[in-house]
């Protein structure tokens, strides 16, 4: 066992207002200077984390921000010790946290990598040994002689990496820096972590880049506001991962939502508050299109409630593209209403209108609308290409002059494995005759 | 406490690059460089001398000659210890990056300042040979042998007192204030720009209990006053002192360690 990780807690403390302004002069003459020392507040970083990573295998932790993954990183590294619980890890730990740390701008890189390897516990004849090597990798052959201030920071990164990666630690703790370089200086690092695990030594890798947890990690773990959520197969962890993201991403969608009048449950009693975002029924703007989200209409009839079905039957506000989705209205007439037609839209992100219908148009005939009543307009398939999209809906009579119109007010979010460009994604097949071979379509 | 002492040893080829880097940095930009190190003492002594050979010359009791030498032999030490004491105040605020995205013994930092006060020290020792024989005075060749005793005991006390500073500091930012003018009172409450003689026996019973009076009267009883080394039982009690400072300031830095990366 390389790493073992048991039941680590990381109190973070938080003075409080009091101790901000104290001075050590007011806390002498108070006698308060081991009071002040005890916190007002605390924020627990790590609530019980308990995990293993096994001798040469190289393991991801994802998260979102704040879950705590840094902590993490920094009590195995033996910055900061856990509050309680047992950090234990065997062997010698280099630590890629902070790139250059201990770079000093004033004097030269040749300098810099000899200081920065003594921080980080090499001997100075080992980083003799090294230097070329060091020099080579972070390709700052014809600069290493110049200070240290006149580096771009890209510069800077490659070396702090380069001698970071150079201390051949037995543990490799790595936060986030593949982003350094260009495109090739990653690829280099890459590689670099391949050589890593075919000598056999322990990666851990903190990172938001799923796709290279489930690239290059044998294992993997899941932190979440300070607790392990999921650990074992990448593909498990991200595929938890994401299910959560996605749901909180709904969430959010329908907090949003519940925030426009007369969405989300039909319980709501949002209509009836004359919110500062709906305009006075009949202050219809000129150009409906260009119009800015809001409600309104002369009300004879209304849409109290709308809600969008996807193939889970619970009202949704995240949908797979080619997903079935119905869209409900519920509708009140307030007065019995003969000349009456319904309308959906559906808009980008960018205010483009991707579709819009109503029943005039598809050759629906009025009869009568009286009372209450559901509408539901029923999509087969959800052809719209990952994005953000918004939806008008709206009663109205049928030469346009609304009853009660929703411009823009319910926000929805369309999810795709594929990254298409465009809008719509038509339903579609490719197939190949003659001299053209191709799989996996 | 023993184990990070230990550690601590581990680190010394660090240390010595850092005090190296401490120095180069330091002249890197300026034209005179290094040699910036030999004319700020002299300059500062000049003032001094200026001060209190011309405009105020009845202030010493005129038997005291040469009064620059004897300025000399206070103001040196006390620049190192002051500014040592000054820089760590600050050392590890600024240093807040590598002690919270490095592993590496904090104590390292306010070391390094202390130990390049030395080296800046050091360099003012030529000036101060310079002027024993511009003023041909006779050093007892025994003295020779005390002089490093008596550094190595003020280093002690400094690098105690550099370590109490420096944790302090991180939880209490006013230490750096309340420091400055604490120095400018210790500066007129050690016998250094007058000699201890002239304090009347009240006052110098207080001047006693500063150990940086024992240095500065050690310093000047080798490098001034004619004859062999006389404060030796002086320099054995502030050398024990100096030791309990040290373990005390090392102590609670020791003790604040694991506060610093949250709170520099």
């Amino acid at each position: 066992m390389s790493i073992r990780v048991r039941d680590v807690r990381k109190v973070y403390r938080r003075y409080g207002r009091r101790k901000q302004f104290a001075t050590l002069k007011s806390a002498l003459l108070s006698g308060s200077v081991l009071r002040d020392l005890h916190p007002d507040a605390v924020f627990e970083a790590l609530k019980g984390v308990s995990f293993d990573v096994a001798t040469g295998r190289t393991f991801g932790i994802v998260g979102r921000n704040g879950s705590g993954k840094s902590t993490m990183l920094k009590l195995i590294a033996g910055i900061g010790k856990p509050t309680s619980g047992t950090v234990r890890v065997d062997g010698r730990v280099s630590a890629l946290i902070e790139l250059g740390a201990g770079f000093h701008p004033e004097i030269s890189g040749r300098e810099n990598v000899y200081i920065n390897g003594l921080m980080l516990g090499l001997g100075r004849r080992e980083i003799a040994r090294r230097f070329d090597e060091i020099v080579r990798f972070a390709e700052l052959e014809e600069f290493i002689d110049a200070p240290v201030k006149t580096y771009s920071s890209g510069m800077y990164m490659r070396l702090g990496f380069a001698v970071a990666i150079n201390v051949d630690p037995d543990v490799l703790l790595v936060d986030e820096v593949l982003a350094v370089g260009d495109e090739a200086f990653t690829h280099k690092c890459l590689d670099k972590f391949a050589e890593f695990r075919r000598r056999g030594r322990t990666v851990l890798l903190v990172t938001h880049s799923l796709d290279l947890v489930t690239r290059f990690c044998d294992e993997a773990l899941w932190l979440d506001a300070g607790v392990a959520k999921v650990q074992g197969d990448p593909k498990r962890v991200i595929d938890a991962y994401l299910m959560d993201v996605a749901g909180q991403e709904n969430r959010e969608l329908a907090k949003a939502g519940s925030r426009a009048p007369g969405s989300g449950m039909r319980e709501e009693p949002a209509l009836s508050d004359p919110g500062a975002r709906i305009p006075d029924p009949g202050t219809e703007p000129a150009d409906m299109f260009k119009a800015a989200e809001g409600r309104w209409g002369s009300r004879e009839a209304e849409i109290t409630a709308v809600e969008m079905i996807g193939v889970s039957g619970q009202p949704a506000h995240l949908f797979q593209s080619g997903e079935r989705v119905d869209i409900r209205l519920h509708v009140r007439a307030n007065q019995r209403v003969r000349d009456f037609a319904f309308g959906v839209g559906i808009f980008n992100a960018e205010g483009v209108c991707c579709y819009g219908t109503n029943t005039l148009i598809d050759g629906g005939v009025a009869g009568e609308l009286a009372g209450e009543g559901l509408v539901v307009f029923e999509i087969d398939g959800l052809n719209l290409v990952e994005g953000t999209y918004k939806l008008d809906v709206a009663v109205h009579r049928q030469d346009g002059v609304p009853y009660d119109y929703h411009r823009l007010l319910y926000t929805f979010r369309v999810k795709s494995p594929r990254k298409e460009a465009g809008i719509f994604r038509p339903p579609h097949r490719w197939s190949f005759s003659g001299g053209i071979r191709m799989s996996g379509l | 406490m023993l184990a990070s002492l230990r550690q601590l040893f581990k680190y010394r080829a660090l240390i010595s690059s850092l005090v190296a880097r401490e120095l180069k940095a330091r002249y890197r930009a300026s034209t005179l460089g290094v040699v910036w190190s030999f004319v700020n003492p002299l300059l500062l002594l000049l003032i001094y001398t200026f001060v209190f050979t011309v405009v105020m010359p009845a202030a010493h009791p005129p038997e005291l000659q040469p009064f620059a030498l004897f300025l000399f032999a206070g103001i040196l030490p006390w620049t190192w210890f002051s500014s040592s004491l000054l820089e760590s105040a600050n050392v590890l605020i600024a240093g807040g990056n590598l002690i919270k995205k490095v592993l590496f013994p904090a104590e390292v930092l306010p070391i390094v300042s202390v130990l390049a006060g030395l080296v800046h020290f050091c360099f003012g020792l030529p000036i101060l040979v310079a002027f024993l024989i511009y003023y041909r005075v006779p050093v007892w060749p025994t003295d020779l042998l005390w002089f490093p005793l008596v550094v190595l005991v003020q280093l002690v006390l400094t690098t105690g007192l550099a370590l109490l500073v420096s944790a302090l500091t991180v939880h209490f930012r006013d230490v750096r204030d309340l420091l400055a003018n604490l120095l400018t009172l210790w500066f007129f409450a050690t016998p250094i720009i007058y000699p201890i003689s002239q304090a009347p026996g009240r006052v110098r019973q207080l001047l006693n209990l500063n150990p940086f009076t024992h240095l500065a009267v050690a310093y000047q009883d080798v490098l001034f006053r004619p004859g062999p080394f006389t404060q030796g039982t002086r320099l054995l009690v502030v050398g024990i002192a100096s030791a309990l400072v040290f373990f005390t300031g090392y102590f609670v830095f020791d003790r604040l360690r694991d506060t610093f990366a949250e709170e520099v």
